[in-house]
């Protein structure tokens, strides 16, 4: 085997890997605090690679030329509007159904999805849309390398990697070590219980919502940025691939679903490597499915306990 | 009222926000093309309705007088079943029986569309209404049914007699097998794995290209019937039906033998339906949607009843599948998208999860409406995903009331009780 070809599909698989995992980070913390499969995650990650493009043509015609003062703008536009939309899919959809039978607020949450994608079909036209290369430049290992002999690695691709890293971190850190994260926590483990104790137990799934989306739209702007083109319809197949990794890393667990999405990215890309191209999203579901029947808490959850 | 006012601002404003950058910011190359009157409208229309639909609440009591709640009263009656008069039942026999004098070729054909779409509806209200599993992937079963035709004939030259049990068996076989693991899980966990087998399914339709012809698809001959085919001239050494009767040729004979081949089987289905509902099992679905933990605790087996609905569906949808398969004559992958399922979940949602007749009135209504209406094409899914949300929010069990078997005590055996 190339040792190359083994390096590069690292490569390809942890820059893949770690945008799955901030959005498997909407799914795991939604399910985590209200069990519940929030189905338009997706969607809310292709609303943010609009408004990546948005912005950016936005700051263009402004004429702003430094690219890091214009990263870091369209970052924050994109996140806080994404933000907005998970705040507004909840109050619609969501909140009204929070003490209703188990199927409602699912096939609310596909009513959602319907909505969003003909939302942007209508309004931003069902062709593909695209991005101008932002960041350019690649480091290649090793430096001084002749044909096919080197890994390459894209500046933006480590962007990716480090910024996904970092969000996860921050995050984290709010989760574990502030007021409102333990509110979060506290929410989880019971939440008629928080309620007693003041928690306002309504704001804090707003404020998870809130910060799925936000994690979502940093995913969909690196994404956008690095792959350049997109659709009213991409959601769809990340969604079912970052709730596949928020799984395999155990439904409920913050740094599961970065694990989860690590690991799925790395599998599918040597998948696609090794074996075939063609059935990696195959290959995926398979093992959404095999990891649902034969170890539905994944790598760190704990195993569900029915309560009566 | 200032107070109603100003909360209706502020929705305005948040929609505004919303709506300003991707309504009012169209993407074009690179560049923008700004709509600002767009956002401005949009927002003024959220504001507006905010305001008169919260006056309007509050002048007529609240949400009560909407019948938001109303599900859960139990109706004042004695023990019994609701049934519809014969009246009813011989009308609309004759109504269906007569449809295809008054259609056209083109009626006739959203009229078997309609038919599939039923069908479809109520093999999902099995698995969906009845055993309230929410199954993501049915079009996987749909699309079994109709590669069983289509493979079937290619390769064997299966006929469509054949193809109709074969397609329901292979479909069954292939819920049975999907759903035995998943069926002890989770309930949500269900509705990913049946979303995740769904795609697989259509993947492999569409990249097996050796076998399956990939999105090239395959082409299927039309049914016939006892061995009478019903094109103008005989293609397979057999004998055109127009000839076998001595009457004209029209292209309307092949559409009204599916018309009425549909008919009879979605009346088949409902009788079962009707039939399985009153049955145990079909008891046993309906208390394990309400209440798995306590149907458990009562020795219900909950994975063997479950299979059982699921399996049951799947059957239907593989019906479907080779009726699809024979009216257009080819079969591939892009008929079987995820949109088909969430499709045939709102036709069971808007009918009110468990109505039949409320699944077969959606299912008209999905069918034909986007026909009339063929200048808002454009705006009939954004409506459908609406039309759920809206369900769940305001009547999660339907437009019309749902009757059950019920027991209520007579007014005086209450009193005493009390």
């Amino acid at each position: 085997m190339d040792i190359y070809i083994f390096g590069q599909q690292w490569v390809n698989g942890l820059v893949l890997g770690s945008t799955y995992g901030l959005i498997a980070v909407g799914y795991t913390m939604v399910y985590g605090i209200i069990g519940m499969i929030n189905f338009a995650h997706g969607e809310i990650y292709m609303i943010s690679a609009y408004l990546t493009a948005i912005f950016l043509a936005l700051l263009g015609t402004f004429g702003l030329q430094s690219v890091p003062v214009v990263l870091v703008l369209v970052l924050l536009g994109t996140v806080l509007l994404t933000a907005l939309y998970g705040w507004s899919v909840e109050r619609i959809a969501y909140r009204p159904l929070r003490n209703s039978n188990r199927l409602a607020p699912l096939i609310s949450a596909i009513g959602i999805s319907l909505i969003l994608q003909n939302y942007i079909r209508i309004s931003q036209g069902a062709r593909n849309q695209g991005v101008p290369p932002v960041i350019d430049g690649v480091w290649r290992i090793p430096a001084n390398a002749v044909d096919q002999h080197f890994v390459q690695i894209t500046h933006l691709q480590s962007l990716i990697v480090v910024t996904a890293f970092a969000s996860m971190a921050v995050l984290t850190w709010i989760i574990h070590h502030t007021a409102l994260g333990r509110a979060c926590r506290a929410t989880q483990q019971d939440r008629v219980m928080a309620n007693l104790l003041g928690v306002d137990t309504d704001r804090i799934i707003s404020v998870v919502f809130v910060m799925g989306a936000a994690m979502a739209a940093v995913a969909g702007m690196l994404v956008t940025l690095n792959y350049g083109s997109f659709d009213f319809y991409i959601g769809f197949l990340m969604g079912i691939k970052a709730f596949t990794a928020a799984v395999l890393g155990g439904i409920g667990s913050l740094p599961g679903a970065m694990l989860g999405g690590v690991v799925l990215g790395l599998a599918e890309s040597f998948f696609a490597g090794f074996v075939n191209s063609d059935y990696k999203d195959v290959f995926a579901f398979s093992l959404l499915i095999l990891f649902l029947i034969f170890r539905p808490s994944g790598f760190l959850g704990v195993p569900e306990v029915e309560k009566v | 009222m200032l107070a109603r006012f100003w909360m209706a601002c502020r929705v305005g404003g948040i929609a505004l926000l919303l709506f300003a950058p991707i309504t009012g910011l169209v993407l074009s190359g690179y560049r923008l093309e700004g709509h600002w009157q767009t956002p401005l409208l949009l927002a003024a229309v959220v504001t507006v309705g905010h305001f008169l639909f919260s006056v309007l609440l509050h002048h007529l009591g609240g949400l009560d007088r909407l019948g938001v709640g109303r599900a859960a009263a139990l109706p004042a009656a004695t023990i019994g079943l609701s049934a519809p008069k014969p009246v009813w039942i011989a009308l609309l026999a004759l109504l269906t029986l007569s449809l295809p004098l008054v259609l056209g070729k083109y009626g006739l054909s959203v009229a078997i569309l309609a038919l599939i779409y039923i069908l479809l509806g109520l093999g999902l209200n099995i698995v969906v209404g009845l055993a309230g599993l929410l199954d993501l992937g049915f079009v996987a079963f749909y699309a079994v049914g109709a590669y069983t035709y289509a493979l079937g004939y290619h390769y064997f030259h299966l006929s469509f007699w054949l193809a109709l049990p074969l397609g329901a068996l292979l479909a069954g076989l292939f819920g049975m097998v999907l759903g035995f693991p998943v069926l002890r899980l989770h309930g949500d966990y269900l509705a990913i794995v049946t979303l995740g087998f769904g795609e697989i399914i259509r993947l492999v339709l569409n990249n097996w290209v050796a076998v399956t012809g990939g999105p090239n698809g395959v082409s299927v001959a039309f049914p016939t019937l006892f061995g009478l085919e019903f094109s103008r001239k005989a293609k397979q050494g057999g004998i055109p039906i127009h000839e076998f009767f001595g009457i004209d040729y029209s292209a309307n004979h092949r559409s009204l033998f599916l018309y009425f081949l549909l008919l009879g089987v979605v009346g088949l289905l409902i009788l079962m339906v009707i039939r399985l509902k009153r049955m145990p099992i079909g008891r046993a679905w309906e208390a394990l949607r309400e209440n798995e933990v306590a149907c458990r605790s009562l020795g219900i087996h909950h994975v063997t009843v479950k299979l059982s609905a699921f399996g049951l569906g799947a059957m239907v949808g593989g019906v479907g599948g080779v009726f699809f398969a024979a009216l257009q004559g080819f079969v591939n992958p892009s008929s079987f998208t995820f949109f088909e399922s969430a499709y045939i979940l709102a036709i069971v949602v808007l009918g009110g999860m468990g109505s039949t007749s409320g699944v077969i009135a959606a299912a008209l209504l999905l069918t034909v409406m986007p026909e009339l209406l063929r200048d808002f094409s454009d705006y009939r899914v954004l409506s459908v995903g609406m039309a759920m949300v809206l369900m769940m929010v305001w009547r999660p069990r339907g437009l019309r009331q749902r009757r059950r078997p019920f027991f209520a005590l007579p007014a005086e055996a209450a009193e005493r009780v009390a």
